[in-house]
């Protein structure tokens, strides 16, 4: 009973973080994309659970916040990793070689074409149209810090840094 | 002088009032430009490009989302407009799941037909599209996403007209289809089965189920007898298909038709419609005489029916608990009819003509079996029974009228006029009406009820009691009244609630093309019918009233009628809120248990609650047979309010005020003795229906 008490106790945390949310947007249905944004923000990804509570709460369609989920790049049905990899594949990154750094991104953590996220959810991988930042390119970026004309000996190292990170935090932690 | 505005379409002048855009105008001029997603009754969408026309000055645009200005000078066909088209319908064709003799949409399809019409000929594209799996999950629709043409009729029926939003658009581009939430079937979401969707659809990627094969094979087994019932509103609409005008009722042809198809008896629903009546009507003044809850919902109409249970499962208390006309005639047809006509009643098969799609997921419910059996069989619209009607090479137009069979068939015109909104209600006032005040009635006609409006509103002195009523069709209408309601604008004693706009004359199984216009042909139909009718009141209806006498212990509400013609609803509401599960049992069949947690409480006792029946079930040794789900609401309900559903059976909402009760005082509380007497009569169910199979 304790257990089942611990389980639901949770959740009714992890949803209240979304109503948190709802109320500061004042439960309007018409700012469903910044609730969103906000959610994605908090949890990563858009959960089913939260897509259908967040339309009940609305009180619009499920199958309405599905098609605008769906709809945006942004947002994300599949958990993601604790560090977001965001690789430039616009027309200069592309020629500036944006492939080789896609490469020993994929080969450092084991990701795929279909296969985005790494298993222990440390890290997802992104492939963008354009950062903006051509004159950088090509460019990548790694937890929203920019990294400008990129090799992939530079990216193995910078992914080399937060595992040895991850690793020594976890070792504190135990 | 002249002030009416006009505008030049390919030379002529034409004058234009109040349309709301371009199309309307040209087609009042008589050219009917082809197009998909266009709509008068849902909103303007401009998806299809097919009301494609010049405008000079402005160059091509969509008629559809143009407003009509004054001199306007509009071509609707130029060699550009018509490659347009012609490339626009050769792109959806290449992707089309192109199996056409074998759709059910075949020869009504306005792809097929826009694509005749334009001289395509041949298709240049290869098809890109993956084939994506038929969704069969509801039994009410199926979904071909193979065959859908992305112009959003379904999805706007849906949220426009029945404020339900079941089905939308996701992802984007080429990809972009049209499904229910998280690409799950049309089976696990709130949709209530009105088929709007497959009535707007312009090709075959919605369509009603397609049961006919089922009625095939009982009407040729030698061992099966077939009865079959026929509901009001097929009778004006039918003709359609064979010629007949709007409108006309060809009920007798009907019956001429499937007795020579091989049905062995022909009844009419509206013998159960007066029925409905006895009883509804009689609720009503049972409800009204001692202090019941009020308003009173009909409870006809499966799909509304359906709508309460998902959206206001607080309401489901002001249901009316009758059941539907057509489950009362499954019910009563399987229990006396076997007698009466010499055979057992595993060997009846028992079929339903129906206007509705939602009347086949009734059918279905496991609470209209007995022994396990279904009290009606099948279910065919009447788009099916057309069908069926043709391969059978009969041509219903030539066909003598015959008479319905006895005693099931026969019925009053307040049994008939059912089938057009405001019909039941006009029904039950003709009885309740006598019934309160003891005097016959001068006028049977409330024509207040009657009609296209949106809202139908009348007050009555009936028995020098006021009886204020309220009649709405289109359950975006009905959320509208709901919403009031609750708001306490609005009182009402007793309210009839349709799902389709005009009631069930333009249900989700009718002959397609439906506008207002041909729904106030078809209501008038049926007012016509109730006309030549030998007897107008339910009340009057003879052969019910022996049925009572013979079969139902008397009376309407007694016991037996009780037993028979009225049922129970579920509380459908945490189907799409969030959910967790808690216990899940190892067995084939399981008791589904589910706890409501507010989520805008913390302290919800209904945490507490959860882990009481947690360990209760665990103590009784149930856990093998038991599924034990949180859900998760945010709905606004007075404070502490959980609900706690236990299989098909709503527990009440269990109000507990204090947030800080603790397990013992919980366990007083006598909510919790019957949630855990509903546990254990749930166990034993599953447990008996286990041994058995």
């Amino acid at each position: 009973m304790q257990e089942t008490i611990e389980k639901t106790k949770a959740m009714v945390k992890h949803l209240g973080a979304v109503n948190v949310i709802l109320k500061k947007n004042n439960n309007d249905p018409s700012r469903l994309i910044p609730i969103l944004q906000e959610v994605q923000e908090v949890y990563k990804y858009l959960s089913k659970d939260v897509i259908s509570y967040v339309a009940t709460s609305l009180d619009i369609p499920v199958a309405h916040v599905y098609g605008v989920a769906t709809f945006y790049a942004h947002f994300s049905l599949s958990p993601k990793g604790k560090h977001i990899v965001r690789l430039c594949d616009g027309t200069a990154c592309h020629v500036k070689k944006s492939h080789d750094l896609l490469d020993c991104v994929c080969k450092k953590l084991a990701l795929t074409e279909e296969k985005k996220t790494t298993d222990d959810l440390m890290f997802t991988l992104e492939q963008v149209s354009c950062l903006g930042a051509c004159g950088l390119a090509p460019v990548i970026v790694i937890d929203d810090i920019v990294h400008g004309q990129a090799t992939p000996a530079q990216v193995e190292e910078l992914l080399d840094g937060i595992i040895a990170r991850e690793k020594s935090e976890a070792q504190a932690a135990q | 002088m002249n002030t009416k505005k006009t505008v030049t379409i390919n030379g002529k002048q034409v004058e234009f009032g109040q349309e709301r855009n371009l199309l309307e105008v040209i087609r009042k001029a008589g050219i009917d430009i082809p197009t998909f997603c266009y709509h008068s009754e849902l909103s303007i969408y401009g998806a299809c490009r097919l009301c494609l026309v010049h405008v000079e000055g402005r160059g091509v645009m969509a008629a559809c989302s143009t407003v009509p200005a004054e001199g306007m000078v509009i071509q609707t066909d130029t060699e550009e407009i018509r490659n347009m088209r012609k490339i626009s319908i050769e792109l959806l064709l290449a992707n089309h799941s192109v199996e056409c003799p074998t759709c059910p949409r075949s020869s009504n399809c306005a792809l097929q037909n826009i694509a005749h019409r334009l001289g395509v000929n041949t298709v240049r594209f290869k098809k890109l599209q993956d084939y994506q799996s038929v969704d069969r999950s509801s039994p009410s629709l199926e979904r071909d996403p193979n065959k859908c043409v992305l112009c959003g009729d379904c999805v706007r029926v849906c949220r426009e007209i029945q404020g339900i939003g079941a089905i939308d658009f996701a992802h984007r581009g080429s990809h972009a289809k049209v499904v229910p939430a998280f690409d799950s079937s049309l089976g696990q979401v709130e949709c209530v089965n009105c088929g709007q969707c497959a009535a707007v659809c312009p090709t075959g990627a919605i369509v009603p189920k397609q049961e006919q094969n089922r009625v095939w094979d009982a009407l040729y087994d030698k061992s099966k007898t077939v009865v079959v019932q026929i509901a009001p509103a097929v009778r004006v609409a039918l003709g359609e298909y064979f010629g007949a005008t709007n409108g006309a009722n060809v009920a007798g042809k009907l019956v001429a038709a499937l007795k020579l198809m091989g049905f062995q008896h022909v009844y009419d629903t509206s013998f159960s419609a007066d029925m409905t009546i006895f009883e509804e009507a009689t609720e009503l003044i049972n409800r009204i005489t001692t202090g019941g809850r009020l308003p009173m919902f009909t409870s006809c109409c499966p799909a509304w029916v359906k709508y309460v249970e998902i959206y206001y499962p607080e309401l489901i208390g002001n249901l009316s608990s009758c059941r539907s006309p057509q489950a009362m005639f499954g019910s009563v047809a399987k229990d006396i009819l076997p007698e009466q006509l010499g055979v057992k009643r595993e060997d009846m098969t028992v079929v339903s003509i129906m206007p509705c799609t939602a009347k086949k997921f009734e059918a279905q419910l496991p609470k209209y079996r007995t022994d396990g059996q279904p009290e009606v069989d099948v279910v065919v619209t009447t788009g099916e029974i057309r069908q069926m009607i043709d391969s059978c090479g009969i041509k219903l137009d030539e066909l003598e009228p015959e008479a319905f069979d006895m005693p099931m068939g026969f019925a009053t015109g307040g049994g008939v006029i059912f089938g057009a909104s405001g019909g039941v209600m006009e029904a039950a006032l003709r009885f309740a009406a006598e019934k309160l005040s003891g005097k016959p009635l001068a006028s049977v006609d409330f024509k207040q009820v009657r009609g296209m409006d949106s809202l139908k509103e009348a007050e009555l002195e009936i028995g020098g009691k006021e009886l204020r009523v309220a009649v709405v069709h289109g359950l975006a209408n009905a959320k509208k009244l709901i919403t009031d309601l609750l708001a306490g604008k609005v009182q009402y004693d007793f309210v009839e609630v349709m799902a389709c706009p005009g009631g069930c004359i333009s249900g989700g199984g009718q002959p397609l093309g439906v506008t207002n216009k041909i729904r106030e042909i078809r209501q008038k139909g049926l007012y016509a019918a109730d006309k030549t009718h030998q007897v107008q009141k339910p009340q009057d209806n003879y052969l019910v009233t022996r049925c009572y006498e013979e079969h139902l212990g008397g009376c309407p509400g007694s016991p037996k009628a009780h037993h028979m013609l009225h049922t129970i609803y579920q509380n459908r509401s945490q189907l799409f809120d969030a959910k967790i599960p808690v216990m899940r049992g190892t067995t084939a069949q399981r008791l589904p248990i589910t706890v409501t947690i507010c989520t805008k409480q913390e302290t919800c006792p209904g945490q507490l609650l959860l882990g009481m029946i947690a360990s209760y079930v665990k103590q009784k040794g149930y856990t093998d047979r038991i599924d034990l789900d949180a859900a998760f609401s945010s709905r606004d309900a007075e404070d502490g309010t959980i609900c706690v559903t236990v299989g098909d059976q709503i527990v009440e909402r269990t109000k507990f005020t204090n947030a800080t009760n603790t397990m013992e005082q919980l366990q007083n509380q006598a909510a919790f003795k019957t949630i855990t007497a509903a546990i254990d009569s749930g166990y034993k169910t599953v447990t008996a229906d286990a041994q058995m199979t």
